[in-house]
């Protein structure tokens, strides 16, 4: 399994400086990949424009929306956006795409959140397509980026084994991820795709003195659209060596292929602790 | 802290003594509507882990608790006047008055406040709460005035039950089934201590109606059922305290909390009283609730904590609550089993028992099932047998062939490497009857060629021991897709084909539109299907599959989503299977062998198919000549709502297999040989498809 960083883009008063000097120390680091999250109402970076920052100064990590929620956006520029970044970043762009949990984001937007499902399926049906044609350029490598669908729903799951290369889960402890993961497996032989899906998982952490409550206030915040839910999330944040080590564990046990960790302390030496306790 | 608790159960009780206990300068008021011995209900059921906790949380009232419980190891079943007696399952049981008076006794002891006879109309009367406790029920002022917040759903089950005693000495988890010219009644009774039991019994709601148990009074209830349990009461009576006839209600909420008021028990959910674990659950809630309030300061981390902890172990009880009160509402379908498979069907009803958990507390009565169906299997004398081979390895008979196994496998290209696995029976991708009815390019065609090919590859598998049923069909509106690898249902740019269905409807937006088909084009795929099942046959293949369902060509028939004709074959159910029977007996007139009929066992999508329209289509095929129904799930429609939990296709198989009475393969995320035997000894199905 690997293991991948996130880039801090959602948590408040960072600065563009500081989010590519996390990407570059990222690439020297042992982490695989660097993963933006998406929202729209919300004080952060948007997600392609972030991992294009990112793709300038790196040149190993595979870089991630973790997920980018697609009904917001039109699908042939989604398509050429992350065509762009997979090229800026000489194929390393791994799009990760899901309907997003939060009407707010879709208010905003101004884009109706019903019957967003369906839209996701035709853009999902119709990006590689846009790839493939070469008429929305630049027209990527081979079969253009891997593509990774989220949800977990069983129409999620069923639109990730038709169109996806695998599944991108949203978080949890390892058991959850599990369960999804099983799910995914069975979707994927229902439907009759051959080979197996790549398989996702994301956590967060905080390591340091004081970390732990800041962590979990971001946490709050960031997931206050949840309601109480919010409190289980601020709960699972990993604070200590020990938890994260466990927790890469049963994402290992559970078939995960690449687990990627979100800082929720905002400060770079975030990168070296976690990258102590991963070695 | 001050805590006010609504309702003095066992779970408002047991908080409120452990609270106490924890901090004897809180105050805690526990508001009881009824007086001190009324309560209602009869017996309790704990598990050994459940005594467990409750030690660890309460040494003094677990102490007394333990001194009047009674405690047996068996679970009896009477079905066709035999009784079936499995051991090796640990119970324990209470008196209900018994406990709550134990309960009411330590709180008083430990200074808690229990305010009996008191009604508590309005939340506010705790206004000057630190914490609002409700353990005031389902039915509960708290739950219902946080309705709001809790988001609460709830579901009614459709059979009858009503809660007696009993003065009949019990030594074991009794069930009764019994069948009279009203319907099927069952009884589900415990021992609670020496002399009495709980007796409840459970019906349909038509039986319930024609017993006229829905108008008359208890006393009518107790002798109608004291009557009809006769044989197994032996002569003792049952007893009745408000024992009326109720549907049992499964409740869930989101949030079990707001603000300072927290609800637990069965004011924060319920499940079916067939796994027997209400008050289980109800004290575990407590135990945990205490604990969260020791560990944080903060009342609301707390209870965030609580929830966290409960709700992943309440959702699996009610989950497996589900799956044992689904297996009530429908045991008549059981009704023709052996009386050992009925005992195993039952015992792992709630899938927490499976056949390997089973064999670790039962292992004689696992040996009894295996031996039955061994027997049963190779047609051998009955009970002869000491040593079988579990029924995941006994063989199964079809028509004249014998399948050595229970386990099936979807093959890819390469049979010879699925028959290598040791699967009884191969399974072969889709193979099409035409060139136009091919998936994708790489779709086979049963030509010429691909008859060579099939030739060897079957010989391969005979070579391995194993039997080859090979999958015909002709894709219909999911034809000229691309290769698989790039994705499901992605249609090619060029170099497709035409496509035809049963409506002009396309599969997925950018699908092509197939043409409508026309008389002489189902003439055509008649007479094709036909010659190609003559080819099979020349191929030495031992079965034929034909693809009925998942959206290809006959599936786009059968469901009332993609057929949308106005001829004789579109319409009711009898006229839209009308065009698949065709096909059916023109195939059955030139195919001698096993025929085996692939079905979508739900569209999961609104509109569509469901469980109880493809029993009907079963029952039909069954009687055009089909000799197995394999049911799989979905795909009917490329907007679905599918559900891939574990097994998810052994629903449908089970009641296809069960109600329209013909041999299933049952498939869907089975993974383990444990899944394969339970479901297979359980009758769920005859044949399991194996995910490897």
């Amino acid at each position: 399994m690997n293991i991948g960083l996130g880039l801090p883009t959602t948590m408040a008063g960072i600065s563009g400086g500081l989010l590519v000097e996390w990407a570059r120390h990222a690439d020297a680091g042992p982490f695989s990949s660097l993963g933006v999250l998406d929202r729209v109402a919300y004080q952060n970076y948007e997600p392609f424009t972030a991992l294009a920052a990112a793709a300038a100064v790196t040149g190993r990590v595979r870089l991630a929306t973790m997920i980018a929620i697609a009904p917001l956006r039109n699908t042939a520029l989604l398509a050429k956006q992350a065509a762009s970044v997979d090229a800026l970043s000489s194929g390393r762009l791994t799009l990760g795409l899901a309907v997003g949990a939060r009407g707010e984001d879709y208010e905003v937007a101004n884009v109706d959140s019903r019957g967003r499902g369906r839209r996701f399926s035709e853009q999902l049906e119709a990006i590689r397509d846009i790839w493939e044609e070469g008429k929305i350029g630049p027209t990527p490598k081979g079969r253009g980026p891997h593509l990774l669908v989220g949800g977990s729903s069983g129409e999620a799951l069923a639109r990730m084994a038709r169109y996806g290369d695998g599944y991108m889960h949203g978080g949890g402890p390892p058991r959850a991820f599990a369960g999804a993961a099983a799910k995914a497996l069975a979707a994927w032989t229902d439907l009759g795709r051959p080979g197996r899906p790549s398989l996702w998982g994301m956590g967060y952490f905080a390591l340091g003195d004081g970390t732990a409550e800041s962590g979990a206030a971001y946490l709050r915040h960031y997931y206050a659209f949840t309601g109480p839910f919010a409190e289980k999330i601020a709960a699972g944040n990993l604070t200590s060596p020990g938890a994260i080590v466990d927790f890469i564990r049963g994402y290992e046990d559970a078939g995960c292929d690449e687990l990627v960790l979100f800082p929720t302390a905002p400060a770079l030496d975030q990168i070296d602790r976690l990258a102590e306790v991963i070695h | 802290m001050r805590y006010a608790v609504i309702g003095g159960g066992p779970a408002g009780l047991y908080f409120a003594l452990l609270a106490k206990k924890a901090n004897p300068a809180d105050e805690v008021l526990v508001a009881e509507r009824n007086p001190p011995d009324a309560t209602f209900g009869w017996g309790v059921v704990f598990s050994e882990e459940t005594l467990g906790a409750l030690r660890d949380a309460d040494y003094e009232t677990y102490n007394e608790i333990a001194d009047s419980f009674a405690r047996w190891n068996a679970i009896d079943i009477y079905y066709r006047d035999t009784r079936i007696r499995s051991r090796g399952h640990v119970f324990t049981g209470i008196s209900r008055k018994v406990l709550l008076n134990i309960l009411q006794r330590r709180c008083q002891a430990l200074g808690v406040r229990i305010d009996f006879e008191r009604e508590v109309s309005d939340i506010n009367e705790f206004a000057g709460a630190d914490l609002i406790i409700g353990a005031d029920g389902i039915n509960g002022l708290v739950r219902r005035t946080y309705a709001e917040f809790f988001k609460p759903q709830v579901a009614v089950h459709p059979t009858k039950y009503v809660w007696f005693g009993s003065d009949l000495p019990l030594d074991a988890f009794t069930f009764i089934f019994r069948r009279n010219d009203h319907g099927l009644f069952q009884v589900h009774a415990y021992p609670f201590d020496a002399r009495t039991c709980t007796f409840i019994v459970e019906c349909p709601e038509d039986a319930w109606q024609r017993a006229g148990l829905g108008s008359g009074a208890e006393a009518n209830s107790i002798a109608y059922c004291q009557d009809l349990f006769r044989p197994e009461l032996r002569g003792r009576r049952l007893m009745s305290n408000r024992s009326l006839w109720l549907n049992f209600v499964t409740l869930r909420q989101e949030s079990w909390h707001k603000g300072n008021v927290v609800v637990l028990g069965d004011a924060a959910h319920t499940a079916h009283f067939s796994i027997g674990s209400g008050t289980k659950l109800a004290m575990e809630d407590s135990i945990a609730l205490v604990d969260a309030l020791r560990r944080h300061r903060d009342v609301n981390v707390a209870l965030n904590d609580y929830e966290m902890e409960r709700q992943p172990v309440v959702e699996r009880f009610q989950e497996a609550a589900l799956e044992s009160s689904s297996y009530f509402e429908h045991v008549s379908r059981y009704a023709s089993f052996d009386p050992r498979q009925f005992a195993f069907n039952l015992l792992t009803r709630s899938r927490r028992i499976t056949y390997v958990n089973l064999t670790q507390r039962d292992p004689e009565l696992v040996r009894t099932v295996d031996s039955w169906f061994s027997a049963a299997a190779t047609a051998s004398p009955d009970g002869a047998a000491r040593l079988s081979p579990p029924p995941m390895f006994a063989p199964f008979r079809i028509g004249g062939l014998t399948l050595p196994n229970r386990v099936a496998i979807a093959a890819g290209p390469d049979l010879a490497a699925a028959a290598r696995t040791g699967a009884g029976l191969v399974l072969t991708e889709f193979v099409s009857i035409t060139e136009d009815g091919r998936i994708t390019p790489e779709t086979p065609v049963i030509d010429r060629t691909g008859q060579d090919i099939l030739r060897a590859a079957v010989e391969h598998v005979h070579q391995a021991g194993s039997v080859v049923a090979l999958q015909l069909g002709h894709a219909g509106r999911r034809g000229s897709m691309r290769p698989r690898v790039e994705g499901i249902d992605r249609p090619l740019r060029r170099g497709g084909w035409r496509l035809m269905a049963a409506s002009p409807i396309a599969y997925t937006p950018h699908a092509a539109l197939p043409k409508e088909m026309a008389g002489r084009d189902m003439a055509h795929v008649v007479t094709v299907f036909a010659t190609a099942a003559r080819a099979a046959a020349s191929c030495w293949v031992d079965a034929l599959e034909l693809n009925f369902g998942q959206g290809y060509l006959l599936g786009s028939f059968i469901s009332p989503l993609t057929n949308q004709r106005r001829d004789e074959y579109g319409g009711a159910l009898e006229r839209r299977m009308r065009f698949p029977l065709e096909v059916l007996d023109a195939v059955r007139n030139s195919w001698d062998r096993p025929l085996m009929i692939r079905i979508s066992g739900d569209d999961w999508a609104p509109g569509g198919n469901d469980l109880d329209a493809v029993v009907q289509i079963a029952a039909q095929l069954k009687a055009h000549g089909a000799d197995l129904i394999h049911a799989v799930m979905g795909q009917t429609v490329w907007e679905s709502r599918p559900d891939y939990r574990r097994l998810f296709g052994v629903a449908a198989s089970d009641r296809i297999r069960n109600e329209a009475g013909i041999p299933t393969l049952a498939g869907g995320n089975i993974t383990t040989s444990d899944e394969v035997n339970t479901i297979v000894a359980a009758g769920r199905a005859d044949l399991c498809l194996l995910d490897l």
